[in-house]
């Protein structure tokens, strides 16, 4: 069965070319000018301006203020990122917790709730989270780009079928071990959790990060955009007969693309463990 | 060290359902206790209420001269082990040991001495350093075991802790724990449903079935003298036969066959009559009193399972393997071997004749063959 099929190897490389293609793409174009690229569309070929257009989209200073810089961004949208990944987790999981381990009165109702809350999308509750968010003046704050997006059905779901999973003897030991409720989660849940944490903090990291919508409507000040808006930005200035600066636009979106990949490839090993077997 | 008194306990659950009901066991200090009975008879929700893992419906669990019963677990000063032995996964074999010690703020350098004192009875230095993960099973169970020595308590709780072993550790592991129990004198409750390691471990036997206690005594004892036919069938292995008989005069009817029962009778009428099977012997045809249709043989090295039929019923002879197996055989039985339990409630009827387990008659044919 080790023998090494043509067959199979085309199937791979088809499937790595309509993945990395784009990206290539993408990278190579960036390299080259603004006008350039107007004019020949993309390119495939090394363009030979990749220190100037990624030091240009890092370090200058743009935006109606002329005060956004691309590191700036990157440093905004990774304060979104990791605020959003790592708040769910400690919100769902003590959330999950409660509901696993503790009889209380319409526990099970609770859960439905949080649990049909998945199928609304965020879009549903925009407006009136904007409303309450301003009324609290904490819009252009990071508090209110991330808070109200942490309670997250999907990592209290995701933590209730892992909590249930743990055998019940380990709670009874640890009762007649003499660890109260607090040290139960913290000596014994959370480190168990390692592998699940792992795999929700990749996904929630992802999706943080990619927030569009939500990040548009609370900072209206440029100190506060996200790479996801900037790149929109640099698209924005087709004004009168200016080119866009395409090679910018590509950057960014290979900069934005970087993080997300880079949580993937740390985190990739607990990630399968977390979402395939259990560490139990 | 303490005795264990329980009085009168029920557990009954919110459905309504009564898992024990009305159970009183005195344990001395240091007895080593057996609660023995097929599953679903309340022998783990028993040790469970015990433990204080389960609230207790009625009744008064003591341990020591404590009343336990709104004593939180981590309070009552007992130790548990668990069936899949609960072990912390991501804990080396020293913190898994430690960890109780811990949340009890022992001074570390108690902690060390304990767990290495632990480490070394149960030989698991080389080990200490290892997650649960990477032990056999037979080690995991030891830890589990190091884990309630450390912690010095006044009662063992052991919640069939050798049922996920093979049979071979389980044998050697059986071994172990009684050692270990007589050396550390901790009074221990152990649950099980594998009647052969109550009895080789226990003090004293528990018998439950269907929440209530069916016999309490010394393993002997309830092999020898069963106090209802429950017990009878329970322990012993192979189970002991009963069959359906009927007493009268001096004879007992089994079947085809009559048996002299000598000048005192335990009861007239109807019976239910036990027979132990390595009390049966096997003739050849003619010698023996009870005709015996052999169905099928069980080898099992140094003896044989003989299953038959006396009549319509079935029995089982445990004889050697050495003698060879004619076709059609009969069986003999001493009388004073006989067991006697009441047809309707089957309780153990005693009587004079018996004769138990000091003398041994030799099994000689005792009448000849009722039947034809």
């Amino acid at each position: 069965m080790n023998r090494i099929r043509l067959l199979d190897h085309l199937v791979l490389m088809l499937g790595v070319f309509v993945m990395v293609a784009p990206v290539v793409v993408a990278f190579m174009t960036s390299t080259h000018e603004a006008a350039d690229i107007h004019r020949n569309g993309l390119s495939l070929a090394w363009g030979g301006h990749f220190t100037e257009t990624y030091n240009t989209v890092l370090t200058r200073e743009g935006g109606f203020t002329g005060k956004i810089t691309g590191a700036r961004m990157i440093w905004n949208s990774l304060i979104l990122g990791i605020g959003f990944a790592a708040g769910k987790i400690v919100l769902s999981m003590l959330a999950a917790y409660a509901i696993v381990y503790f009889r209380f009165r319409l526990g099970t109702l609770f859960f439905w709730m949080i649990f049909t809350t998945l199928l609304l999308p965020l879009e549903v509750r925009i407006l009136p989270s904007y409303e309450v968010m301003n009324k609290l003046s904490l819009t252009n704050t990071y508090t209110g780009l991330i808070v109200p997006l942490l309670a997250s059905a999907t990592g209290t779901f995701f933590f209730r079928q892992f909590f249930k999973s743990v055998p019940e003897e380990l709670l009874e030991a640890a009762r007649i071990d003499g660890a109260g409720p607090f040290k139960f989660f913290i000596d014994v849940l959370v480190p168990l959790s390692r592998t699940m944490i792992a795999a929700i903090f990749i996904i929630m990291f992802v999706y943080g990060w990619n927030q569009y919508l939500w990040p548009t409507l609370m900072t209206t000040d440029e100190r506060f955009f996200t790479l996801v808006r900037g790149i929109k930005q640099i698209l924005l200035v087709w004004v009168g007969s200016n080119i866009p600066d395409y090679n910018e636009a590509f950057a960014l979106a290979i900069l934005a693309m970087l993080p997300p990949v880079m949580i993937v490839l740390i985190f990739q090993r607990w990630f399968i463990k977390g979402l395939t077997e259990s560490d139990k | 060290m303490a005795a264990i008194s329980i009085k009168d306990v029920s557990k009954v659950y919110n459905g309504g359902v009564t898992a024990v009901s009305a159970v009183s066991i005195d344990i001395a200090d240091g007895e080593f206790i057996v609660l023995v009975g097929p599953s679903g008879c309340g022998k783990s929700t028993l040790l469970r209420m015990v433990a204080g893992l389960e609230t207790i419906s009625e009744g008064e669990v003591t341990i020591g001269a404590r009343v336990v019963n709104e004593i939180d677990p981590a309070d009552r000063d007992i130790a548990m082990v668990f069936q899949n032995y609960a072990l912390y996964p991501h804990m080396t074999v020293y913190e898994n040991l430690a960890y109780g010690l811990k949340n009890r703020r022992t001074p570390k350098t108690e902690i060390d001495a304990r767990v290495a004192e632990a480490a070394r009875m149960l030989e698991l230095q080389p080990y200490l350093e290892r997650k649960p993960r990477a032990l056999s099973g037979g080690q995991r169970q030891r830890v589990a075991m190091g884990r309630a020595i450390v912690r010095k308590p006044s009662a063992f709780l052991f919640d069939e802790p050798l049922s996920n072993l093979d049979a071979k550790l389980r044998v050697s592991m059986r071994g172990e724990i009684k050692r270990l129990q007589r050396r550390v004198g901790t009074t221990s409750i152990y649950v099980t449903h594998d009647q052969l390691e109550a009895m080789t471990l226990a003090d004293r036997l528990v018998v439950l079935s269907g929440g209530r206690i069916e016999q309490i005594g010394r393993p002997l004892d309830v092999y020898h003298r069963p106090a209802t036919t429950f017990v009878a069938s329970f322990i012993g292995s192979p189970a002991m036969n009963l069959a359906d008989g009927e007493v009268h005069g001096g004879k007992l009817a089994l079947g085809p066959a009559l048996i002299d029962l000598g000048p005192t009778v335990p009861t007239q009428g109807a019976v239910t009559v036990g027979l132990r099977a390595e009390d049966l012997r096997l003739h050849p045809e003619g010698k023996g009193s009870l005709p015996f249709r052999v169905d099928y043989v069980e080898e099992l090295g140094a003896q044989r399972l003989v299953h038959g039929l006396v009549g319509d019923q079935l029995l089982v002879a445990a004889v050697s393997s050495e003698n060879p197996l004619p076709e059609t055989v009969s069986l003999s039985i001493t009388p004073s071997r006989l067991h006697f339990f009441d047809r309707a409630s089957g309780r153990r009827i005693d009587w004079p004749g018996e004769d138990r387990p000091e003398t041994l008659a030799a099994g000689l044919p005792v009448l000849e063959a009722a039947a034809s």
